[in-house]
C-alpha cells in the first residue's frame, strides 16, 4: 500500500519533470523563432535577396545580400560534398572492413568525438594557417576546406552511428551470398541506412552553412557575387554578424531579415532531404 | 553411411576468446541429404554451421584449428577466394534477413554481383528460383514491392530463394524455422525434402521432432562435443551413448 504511493508520486515527479522540459525548449524554440519573424519578416524585400550590397547597404542605403546567399550555399555545398567524399567511404571502413577491430575502431571514434568538441574558432585558425603556409589569400576555396575539416567528424560520426544499427544478421546474409566488404558496404550497409545518412549529411551542411568562426579568416568577405573558388567570399552569417553590429536601427533590422533567409535555406534543405530519405526508407529492413 | 561424404570435419577446435565453444569436431556430412545438427541451446551448433563457410571470419577473437574439407578443398585453410567458398553455400538463418531492396533485386542480387547483369539474363531466373521456393504466385504481381514488406515465412522463403540463385551445391539452415508460424515452417521442411536431391543440406535445430521428420543423418551435439552421430535409423532407433538415449526420451533441460 505505501510502495504503491511512494511509485505513483514517483512516477508523477518524473513525468512533471519531462513534461516541463519539453514545454521549456518547444518554448525556446519558438521564442526564437518568432523573435526572427517578427523582426526580420518587416525588412525582408525582394532587393535584398537579389541584389549586392553596392556599397552603401551597410550604412543603410540601397543593395541587398545576394553575394552572401550565394556565397553560403557555395561554401556549405562544396564543403558538404567534399567531406562526403570523404566521410562516407571513412564510416563504411570502420564498421565493415574493421568490423573486427572494435579496440581500433573505438580509438577512431574518441578521436573524431574529440574533433567534434573542438571550436570551429580553432578550426579558423587552423585553416589560415595552413593559407599562409600555401601562400594562399583568404578565398571560397580555402573556406571550403576548413569548413570540410570542420565538419568531417560530425558527419563520419553521425554516418557511424546509423551504421552501427545494421543488424548482424544482415552481414552475414551479405557474406553469405559471396559478397565483397565493399559490395557489403556500399550495395547492403548504405542502401539500409539511407535515411539515416541523408539526415548525417544535412545536419553537417547545417552545420556548414551557420558557422561564422571558422570562415571568418578563411573566407574574408566582399560586396561582390561569388566568381571564382579563389577570390574571397561574402557568407551569411557574417552578413548577420556585421549588420548587427551597426549602429544603424535599419541595418540592424536587415540583420533579422538575414537571419529568417538562413532559417529558410536550413528548413528548405531539411524538407528536401526529408523526402528523399522517406524515398528510400522504404526498403530499409526492420528489426 | 550410404553415399560419400560431401563435408569433412577433421579435429575442429574453436575458441571465442578463452572459452572452448568446439572441441575436437569430427564428422562427415553426406552429400545430397539432409544433415541434422541436434542439441540443446548454447551446444556450439549454430557456430560449427558457421564454421564452414566461414562466417566465424567476422567475429573477434576467435580461433580455429582443424581443417573442414569441401570437394577435397580445405575452407578453413584454403588460399582460394572466401567469397567463391561462400557461394558454394546458401545460408538461411533463424530470422529472415532479406536484403534492403525490392523482392526482384533479392533474388538477383548474387547473380548481379557475379557479372550477370542484363534484365534479359535475370528476369527468368529470378522466376525460377521464386517458383523453387514456392513463392512465385504470391509475389509475381509485386516484384518491385521492398522485401520487407512480406510475412516473415514469406521472407524466409525469399531468403531461399535467394541462396538458391546463386546455384551453391550446399544449404546451410540455421534453426530456419524457429521464428516462423507452423504452415511456414512445414513449407520450409517440406521444401528441404524436395531439393535434397539436388544439394546437401545442413540444419541446425533444437526440435527433436523435426529432427525425427526430415534427418537422414543426424550429429547430436552437448557443450561443444559431438555426443552420437549417424544415420537418422540407427540414431534414433539404436542410439549408442547414454546422454543420447536421454535426449532422445525428452529427459534433458
Amino acid at each position: 500500500m505505501k510502495i504503491q504511493k511512494i511509485r505513483n508520486a514517483e512516477e508523477m515527479f518524473f513525468r512533471g519533470v519531462m513534461i516541463v522540459s519539453t514545454s521549456v525548449i518547444g518554448f525556446a524554440l519558438f521564442l526564437i523563432l518568432w523573435s526572427i519573424f517578427k523582426r526580420g519578416l518587416p525588412a525582408l524585400s525582394w532587393q535584398m535577396l537579389t541584389e549586392t550590397p553596392k556599397g552603401g547597404f551597410y550604412f543603410g542605403k540601397e543593395g541587398g545580400i545576394a553575394n552572401a546567399i550565394m556565397g553560403s550555399l557555395y561554401l556549405a555545398s562544396g564543403a558538404t560534398l567534399l567531406a562526403m567524399v570523404f566521410g562516407i567511404p571513412v564510416s563504411l571502413y570502420m564498421n565493415v572492413n574493421l568490423h573486427k577491430r572494435k579496440k581500433l575502431v573505438n580509438t577512431i571514434r574518441f578521436m573524431l568525438d574529440v574533433m567534434w568538441g573542438i571550436p570551429s574558432i580553432v578550426y579558423g585558425a587552423f585553416g589560415f594557417t595552413l593559407m599562409i603556409y600555401f601562400g594562399m589569400h583568404s578565398s571560397l576555396l580555402a573556406g571550403i576546406i576548413t569548413v570540410t575539416l570542420f565538419i568531417i567528424p560530425i558527419m563520419i560520426r553521425s554516418i557511424d552511428e546509423v551504421l552501427m544499427s545494421v543488424p548482424g544478421g544482415l552481414m552475414e546474409a551479405s557474406y553469405s551470398l559471396g559478397s565483397t566488404q565493399s559490395e557489403t558496404s556500399y550495395k547492403v550497409f548504405l542502401k539500409q541506412c539511407v535515411s539515416g545518412v541523408v539526415t548525417a549529411i544535412l545536419l553537417s551542411f547545417g552545420r556548414a552553412i551557420g558557422d561564422a568562426a571558422s570562415v571568418l579568416f578563411t573566407t574574408g568577405y566582399t560586396d561582390h557575387m561569388p566568381t571564382s573558388l579563389m577570390q574571397p567570399t561574402a557568407t551569411l552569417p557574417l552578413a548577420i554578424f556585421f549588420q548587427m553590429s551597426s549602429p544603424i536601427a535599419e541595418v540592424k533590422e536587415r540583420a533579422y531579415a538575414s537571419a529568417l533567409i538562413l532559417t529558410f535555406i536550413i528548413l528548405f534543405i531539411s524538407i528536401v532531404a526529408r523526402i528523399i530519405s522517406i524515398r528510400f526508407q522504404k526498403h530499409k529492413i526492420k528489426i | 553411411m550410404s553415399g560419400k561424404p560431401k563435408i569433412v570435419i577433421k579435429d575442429v577446435n574453436l575458441h571465442f576468446g578463452k572459452q572452448q565453444v568446439l572441441k575436437n569436431i569430427s564428422a562427415n556430412i553426406p552429400e545430397k541429404q539432409i544433415t541434422v545438427i541436434l542439441g540443446p541451446s548454447g551446444c556450439g551448433k549454430t557456430t560449427l554451421l558457421k564454421t564452414m563457410n566461414r562466417l566465424t571470419d567476422l567475429y573477434h577473437h576467435v580461433k580455429i584449428k582443424g581443417s573442414i574439407f569441401i570437394d577435397n578443398d580445405d575452407v578453413l585453410n584454403t588460399h582460394k577466394d572466401i567469397t567463391e567458398i561462400r557461394r558454394h553455400m546458401g545460408l538461411l538463418s533463424q530470422r529472415p534477413y532479406p536484403l534492403p531492396m525490392n523482392i526482384f533485386n533479392n533474388v538477383a542480387y548474387g547473380l548481379r554481383i557475379s557479372g550477370r547483369k542484363s534484365k534479359k539474363f535475370l528476369k527468368p531466373r529470378v522466376k525460377h528460383y521464386l517458383e523453387m521456393a514456392n513463392l512465385w504466385d504470391e509475389v509475381k504481381d509485386r516484384l518491385t514491392d521492398p522485401a520487407s514488406a512480406l510475412s516473415i515465412g514469406q521472407q524466409q522463403r525469399l531468403c531461399l530463394a535467394r541462396g538458391l540463385s546463386v546455384d551453391p551445391d550446399i544449404i546451410l539452415a540455421d534453426e530456419p524455422t524457429s521464428a516462423l508460424d507452423p504452415l511456414s515452417s512445414e513449407a520450409i521442411e517440406n521444401k528441404f525434402i524436395e531439393l535434397k536431391s539436388q544439394y546437401t543440406i545442413v540444419m541446425v535445430t533444437h526440435s527433436l521432432q523435426q529432427a525425427r521428420r526430415i534427418a537422414d543423418y543426424v550429429i547430436f551435439m552437448y557443450l561443444g562435443e559431438i555426443i552420437e552421430q549417424g544415420p537418422a535409423d540407427s540414431f534414433f532407433n539404436n542410439p549408442q551413448q547414454e546422454l543420447t538415449k536421454k535426449y532422445i526420451k525428452g529427459l534433458f533441460n
